[in-house]
């Protein structure tokens, strides 16, 4: 057994730091909620006790199951996550009660979700076998707004199914399968695919008999997405796939081929498609069109800029006048009322969880819980990046979650599914390191 | 596969590094910009929609209150007397921002000040509620009804203060306008009843008791008496002003007259209680114009007012380098004509520093401010601003002006079992046709006096000296009466 070099056991060393960063994390988020109660009416909520309570009891039993069933698992990744969705329901609760309360019931469906997931994969490689079913389902679950009676368009956007009376965005779960599809996928070809034999230009590429797979599966999410007018899950996908590729077969090329064909199909896009061709328009000039096409991100931009360094308190801003506050725009209602100290908090938080979910890749012992790792980690940075990136102007403005932030039931049982493969990975690590029993 | 993670880790990094320094450039850098651009209201809804304190008179009337409103902002600005504190109070507008006090005060009616803001952030822990600042006027509302009431639809000004503290007490002009239409929400009639304001020639929406000049006429001489007594060359007795109807000052031919052709003249005291303006004249030109700027300076001419109302207009007196080689101009402004210009809050000071042994207080409408909890935060301390003139100038100045109300011009200022000191003016205006402005000022009780007022009418037919006295001098009484009813 490894131990710290006070003598103690690592792993549970690791789930006291978990414990302590929790309680921090529900600190933070108990003073957000009650300031923002405070911000709006000037009174505390006659439930904030029993309120209070139940959010560290919600905590605390993640943190606990993350003890009995992935005692040696990263201590940093959970904490940030409950930070991340604490601080974004106390945002929601702040801009709509009634999202609030559907916010509260998803995040208990998603501890329960990363409890389960927790419980079911008891060894992340087992998932291996199930390689050709994750490529159905993750295609499966793309496919289904389309399906009569069952999608929905919001937006113009046909990513929504309704089913019993609840709303749901199939795409989130789909690219937990196809991450995993594609971990099984290349772990299994990447000899080949580092070979590359099959001579193109300038360029070595494998034989199109083994990148066929990925190039189909990439393709028809593409186009699939195209087809429902999602255009930031598009970027998404396209940046996983490249970043697993890349990865997975150690050839630089993958991502000189992969911005060649981002760059094409950018183009492609925007020469076909008026609903690109606003968003660009906008990007490079919102203030053209700041009482239509732009007032968005007009309106987010002032937003920002009158949180300012401090932010204005919570409950105390007009962050309401942005359209999809509580959704794609959640960090800029953070951003005026907490300032760029609260934007950077935000940023540094989803730093933290990249900078682990990276180091538990290092740390795994098998190409496919690496792979995974990597997969699930570039899941959760560049939809952070994207969003984040498009409601600052940074790249173009495409509607995607706030990963645990925005309100979102789909995005964020998914989120919580993809932090227990982490750290069911991470486990796993620490089990063939030694520094805990099986 | 390592090597690659580590890269992606530092390709991540900079995606990152990217997002912070975007939002540093948004945040901070452009921030100015951007909160100030013409399409972003942000900082005027903010102001516009927070809590916001009540204004009340000295005497306890609500005189601007904040009421719920079923609109984005929430809260409606509302001013339960109407016209009668408009000049004073101001307005509380959206669209055209706020005025006097309304103005002068937000930071403590909107809760912003810091003291506002700690005491808040303890009281909101302690499950209460927000705190703003109350302001108590140091305005009363009886004497603000009476001035009204007195002076009816006449234009001009009515001012009484306090010549003790400098509070003013009273400070009413007609026309005045009614705050709660331009403050309404209903912005197209909001637009609509300004225009109409700002088109009426009489200027409605400015306080002409304390930012419009006008001739003060001859309650002036109560400065050039001043110059005299002060500078030792005129005392109660002495000189004695020949008796005559007109003065022709050096260097012209033109002659100064007397009201109505009279002849007139004497010692200080009959000079003051007739008004005699050869008398006077002489008195300027002897006294010279180095002396007769200072006191006028020392009354507060050629200074802007330090008092807690925005824009307060400066009350004018030329200098000595207008003097030079013009000695007509020095005797006429000696008796309050030519260039000499005064508001009536000037005029009320004027009084004031005779009553109050020479000094002149700092005029404040702001009485106190208070937390919604009742805590007391700022309260106005009388301050001197100004010495016009030494404590035995002030004695003998004062015993004039008892004679002018006695047995001079103002005997419509006398009240039974008061004294009361006072002096008029008729600040000529043109003669086709022949018209001027009616002033009186005065003091009582004055042994120990409470109350010092200044009364403008406007523009009134007739130029003769008993103008002032027969126009002014009863509506000053009124006001005086009301004031010392109040404080037995």
């Amino acid at each position: 057994m490894i131990t710290t070099p006070f003598g103690r056991p690592i792993a549970r060393a690791r789930r006291s730091t978990e414990l302590g960063l929790v309680l921090v994390g529900f600190a933070i988020t108990a003073a957000a909620y009650t300031l923002g109660a405070l911000g709006r009416t000037a009174t505390l909520p006659a439930n904030i006790f029993p309120f209070l309570g139940v959010v560290l009891g919600l905590l605390l039993v993640a943190h606990i199951a993350t003890r009995i069933l992935a005692p040696g698992a990263d201590p940093i990744l959970l904490p940030m996550a409950a930070l991340l969705n604490g601080i974004g329901y106390v945002f929601i609760a702040r801009l709509d009660k009634k999202l609030a309360g559907l916010q509260a019931t998803w995040t208990f469906i998603g501890v329960g979700a990363f409890i389960a997931t927790l419980a079911l994969v008891r060894r992340a490689r087992d998932l291996r076998r199930f390689t050709w079913t994750f490529a159905l389902v993750g295609l499966g679950l793309l496919m289904l707004p389309f399906v009569p009676h069952l999608g929905r368009s919001v937006n113009a956007s046909r990513i929504w199914i309704r089913f019993g009376g609840i709303n749901f965005q199939p795409g989130e779960f789909a690219k937990l399968a196809l991450a995993l599809f594609f971990a099984a996928y290349l772990v299994d070809r990447r000899e080949l695919l580092a070979m590359a034999t099959w001579r193109v230009g300038p360029f070595r590429l494998p034989q199109p008999r083994d990148l066929a797979p990925v190039l189909v599966a990439w393709a028809v999410s593409l186009v699939i997405m195209t087809g429902q007018r999602d255009l930031g899950s598009s970027l998404l996908f396209f940046a996983l796939f490249v970043v697993m590729l890349w990865v997975a077969s150690e050839r630089a090329s993958y991502l000189g081929i992969g911005t060649l064909l981002f760059a094409g199909g950018a183009y492609g896009a925007w020469r076909m498609f008026d609903h690109v061709k606003t968003r660009v328009t906008i990007w490079l000039n919102p203030w053209k069109t700041a009482q239509t096409s732009g007032y968005q991100i007009v309106q987010g931009a002032y937003a920002l800029a009158w949180g300012g360094i401090t932010g204005t308190g919570i409950g105390l801003g007009d962050p309401a006048r942005v359209p999809a506050i509580p959704t794609d725009f959640i960090l800029v209602a953070i951003g005026e009322e907490l300032g760029l100290l609260g934007t950077t908090a935000v940023l540094v938080a989803y730093l933290f969880m990249v900078g682990s979910g990276l180091r538990i890749a290092i740390r795994a012992q098998h190409p496919f819980e690496k792979l995974l790792a990597v997969g699930l980690t570039t899941i959760l940075g560049v939809q952070a990046f994207v969003i984040i990136g498009g409601v600052t102007r940074l790249v173009p403005l495409t509607g995607v979650t706030l990963p645990f932030v925005s309100y979102g039931g789909s995005s964020l049982v998914a989120n919580y599914v993809l932090l227990a493969l982490l750290l069911r990975i991470s486990h796993d690590g620490a089990v063939e390191a030694g520094e805990v029993s099986g | 596969m390592n090597r690659q993670i580590r890269w992606l880790a530092g390709g991540l990094s900079l995606c990152f590094l990217a997002l912070f320094v975007q939002l540093n450039w948004l945040q901070v850098v452009k921030a100015d910009d951007y909160n100030s651009r013409p399409d972003n209201n942000r900082a005027v809804v903010r102001d516009f929609s927070r809590p916001r304190g009540t204004i009340e008179s000295a005497d306890g009337v609500v005189v601007a209150e904040s009421v719920e409103s079923n609109d984005r902002f929430r809260l409606q600005r509302q001013y339960p007397t109407g016209d009668l504190f408009a000049n004073v109070v101001g307005t509380f507008s959206f669209v055209y921002g706020s005025s006097g006090a309304e103005h002068l005060e937000n930071d403590d009616l909107a809760g912003q000040t810091d003291a506002l803001k700690a005491n808040s952030l303890a009281a909101a822990l302690g499950g209460g509620s927000r705190l703003v600042g109350d302001v108590t006027l140091t305005l009363r509302s009886d004497l603000q009804q009476t001035a009204k009431d007195a002076l009816g639809e006449r234009e001009g000004s009515v001012v009484a203060i306090d010549p003790r503290t400098g509070a003013v007490l009273a400070m009413w002009s007609w026309p005045s306008f009614d705050p709660n239409v331009l403050s309404s929400h209903d912005f197209d009639a909001a637009r609509q009843a300004r225009e109409l304001l700002l088109a009426d020639p009489r200027k409605p929406l400015l306080a002409n008791a304390y930012q419009e000049r006008y001739f003060p006429g001859s309650t002036f001489k109560i400065v050039t008496a001043t110059a005299g007594l002060d500078s030792g060359a005129v005392t109660a007795n002495t000189p004695i002003y020949d008796v005559r109807t007109e003065y022709i000052p050096p260097l012209t031919t033109n002659p100064i007259k007397n009201f109505g052709g009279a002849a007139c003249g004497g010692p200080l005291n009959t000079i003051l209680r007739v008004s005699c303006n050869t008398a006077f004249a002489q008195m300027g030109v002897d006294l010279g114009a180095k002396t007769m700027v200072d006191a006028a300076q020392r009354f507060g001419f050629n200074q802007t007012v330090p008092t807690d109302l925005p824009s307060p207009a400066q009350s004018n007196f030329p200098t000595e380098n207008e003097f030079v080689q013009d000695t007509p101009k020095l005797a006429q402004t000696a008796i309050g004509q030519n260039d000499v210009q005064a508001t009536p809050l000037e005029m009320a000071m004027v009084a004031g520093a005779v009553a109050n042994e020479g000094i002149i207080m700092t005029p404040h409408v702001i009485a106190e401010v208070r937390d919604s909890k009742g805590k007391l935060l700022r309260r106005f301390n009388p301050t001197p601003w100004l010495t016009a003139m030494k404590p035995t100038t002030a004695t003998t100045l004062k015993e004039a002006m008892i004679g002018v109300v006695r047995n001079g011009t103002a005997t419509r200022l006398s009240i039974a079992g008061v004294v009361v000191a006072g002096k008029t003016g008729t600040a000529q205006l043109g003669t086709t046709p022949p018209s001027s402005h009616a002033w009186v000022v005065g003091f009582a009780p004055a042994d120990d006096p409470v109350i010092a007022v200044a009364v403008l009418v406007k523009a009134q037919p007739g130029v003769s000296e008993v103008t002032g006295g027969a126009v002014a001098a009863p509506i000053a009484r009124e006001v005086i009466v009301k004031a010392l009813a109040a404080h037995p």
